[in-house]
């Protein structure tokens, strides 16, 4: 019998992007078994959200994945509208989907920048992030927040636009291009690069379905499944873009299709600005939103509206709904299932990177330690959301 | 056109309990018994995607449990729910034997929920510490304020600030 070496990775490494461990049985460097042990980020949302009002329950979803924070509240809030059976006003609309589709670029250059520097090409993860930084600046421009929002309501948002919003993300627009083909040179290029990312993680479409991958890593493995085409939400349907799909399932596949997708996260933005309508930025009606603040000083109305919903909160009928977004990692879906009162009875976080993650083992099957690296960094895991 | 969830229907016949539709999510309640046959006659229909598996715990009310499969089919572009009641002392027959995914997602249920799958091939806790006593996502379980170690000051849980309205059923 071989004698096999049983190593023990993270839960505190570099190269884990959070706080993952893996129990690696090595044969000399071949992996012969490979289990990841998570749970080290579990906070218990699940169980927070059901204890709070629907509207108190904003704060917590760009909490558990905090790369993609506009995305997560848009899931979480379309869930509830979903389930009262509204719709935000268009205007409103249109805003979160140019706020999800900063989140998706943001998200996708912490990717870049990470998964370059786990290979050691140190100097991509200053360029990501400074033009994340651009993307954060925005955000804290429009929310005051860089990174925990709270910015979308049910029913709409809780301000409108900024003055010089549109300008600002234009001019941000006009050079990232320039920017993302300078990046590409830097890898797509780049020999180390391709020797340590072609065939390697790969997963066969076939395996990618049967463990419910999602994202890039379905996307990567040649499925063209992305939920902004296949379930329309949030106004997708009326908007001109390309989902990119790859065709081996290895970690080159799935970098080149999180880079094309920047790239068409572009274009939405570019069609949504020019078409950002105007009119109001929250639904009228008093069961769900609050009053203007004007009214408040002559309507004795408004006034028990304004109490209730910030005494109680809001009543949606009792109901399960499922509402699901694509998030920079694949399907982020919210289940709730609502008795009528002010707490939702459940709130399942449905995740992507948990789900992802079940597949690493799959890809790295007989592969070298090396690989696990670029494995890891290839599905693009926020431990966060694999927690919860 | 016929879609594929009224095709899935058809299929499973006798085996649906009970149709739900609200806002346009279909719920099919399936008796626990032939929940794998259903699922299986769904994947071969064509929702091959396990999207989720999950339960919601209606203590106190009986059954009490009630498991939640959503299935997505990639093609189509179509979603349906099975429901599954189930008594607090019943166990549920695994799924991993039709997609290898739902090993972690049983794991999470019965981690959380403490309900049993059989036929699981490693069924142990997957958040929570391995030596964590209760399954915190049952309503038995209460969410609790750390205490704290000075004087006047009584820890208040941060949910008891807005308190639960009745609930109003359908």
């Amino acid at each position: 019998m071989k004698e096999t070496l049983v190593l023990n990775m993270g839960p505190q490494h570099p190269a884990t992007h959070g706080v993952l461990r893996l129990v690696l049985e090595l044969e000399g460097e071949v992996i012969l078994n490979l289990e990841p042990v998570i749970g080290y980020l579990h906070t218990g949302f699940e169980k927070e959200m059901e204890t709070r009002t629907y509207h108190q329950n904003i704060v917590f979803p760009p909490r558990i994945e905090y790369l993609a924070t506009f995305i997560e509240e848009q899931a979480y809030v379309l869930a509830v509208e979903k389930l009262l059976g509204i719709t935000a006003p268009k205007r409103a609309e249109v805003i979160r989907l140019i706020l999800a589709e900063l989140s998706r670029i943001a998200s996708h250059l912490v990717y870049l920048g990470t998964a370059a520097i786990d290979l050691n090409v140190t100097s991509l993860l200053m360029y990501c992030f400074r033009d994340r930084e651009e993307i954060l600046d925005i955000f804290e421009m429009v929310s005051g927040q860089r990174m925990m929002h709270g910015y979308f309501r049910i029913g709409g948002l809780q301000w409108d636009l900024p003055q010089g919003f549109a300008e600002r993300v234009q001019r941000f627009l006009d050079d990232f291009p320039r920017r993302l083909d300078e990046y590409e040179t830097l890898l797509t290029d780049n020999l180390i690069w391709r020797k340590r990312t072609e065939g390697v993680a790969v997963l066969s479409a076939e395996d990618a379905i049967r463990y419910g991958c999602t994202g890039p890593v379905l996307r990567g493995s040649g499925v063209s499944y992305d939920v902004r085409k296949a379930f329309p939400y949030g106004g997708y349907a009326d908007y001109e873009f390309d989902v990119p799909v790859g065709s081996n399932g290895d970690a080159f596949d799935r970098y080149r299709v999180r880079m094309d997708e920047m790239r068409q996260s572009r274009r939405i933005i570019l069609q949504a600005l020019r078409r950002l309508p105007e009119g109001p930025i929250l639904v009228d009606d008093r069961k769900v939103a609050l009053p203007p603040r004007r009214e408040l000083v002559r309507s004795m109305e408004a006034v028990i509206h304004q109490f209730k919903l910030v005494s109680e909160g809001i009543h949606p009928p009792a109901g399960e709904v499922y509402a699901s977004v694509e998030s920079p990692r694949g399907e982020k879906g919210y289940y709730l299932v609502s008795d009528g009162s002010n707490r939702p009875v459940r709130v399942r976080v449905r995740s992507a990177s948990f789900n992802n993650l079940q597949a690493l083992p799959v890809m790295l099957s007989r592969g070298t330690v090396a690989d696990v690296v670029v494995a890891i960094a290839s599905i693009d895991i926020v431990l966060g959301d694999v927690d919860r | 056109m016929t879609r594929p969830e009224d095709v899935l229907v058809q299929r499973l016949g006798e085996t649906v309990l009970e149709q739900v539709r609200f806002r346009d999510d279909l719920t099919l309640i399936v008796p626990r018994e032939q929940m794998l046959r259903a699922l299986e006659i769904a994947r071969s229909t064509g929702f091959r995607l396990l999207t989720d598996l999950t339960a919601v715990d209606r203590h106190p009310a009986q059954p009490r449990f009630d498991v939640i499969y959503m299935l997505t089919s990639v093609e189509q572009h179509a979603r349906i729910r099975f429901m599954v009641h189930l008594a607090a002392e019943q166990t549920m027959p695994s799924a991993t034997s039709l997609w290898p995914g739902a090993n972690w997602l049983e794991r999470e249920v019965f981690d959380l929920f403490g309900i049993r799958f059989d036929g699981h091939p490693d069924l142990r806790r997957i958040l929570m510490p391995d030596d964590w006593e209760g399954h915190p996502l049952r309503k038995d379980y209460p969410l609790v304020e750390e205490p704290v170690e000075f004087k006047g000051h009584t820890p208040k849980v941060p949910s008891q600030i807005i308190p639960k309205s009745k609930p109003k059923p359908l």
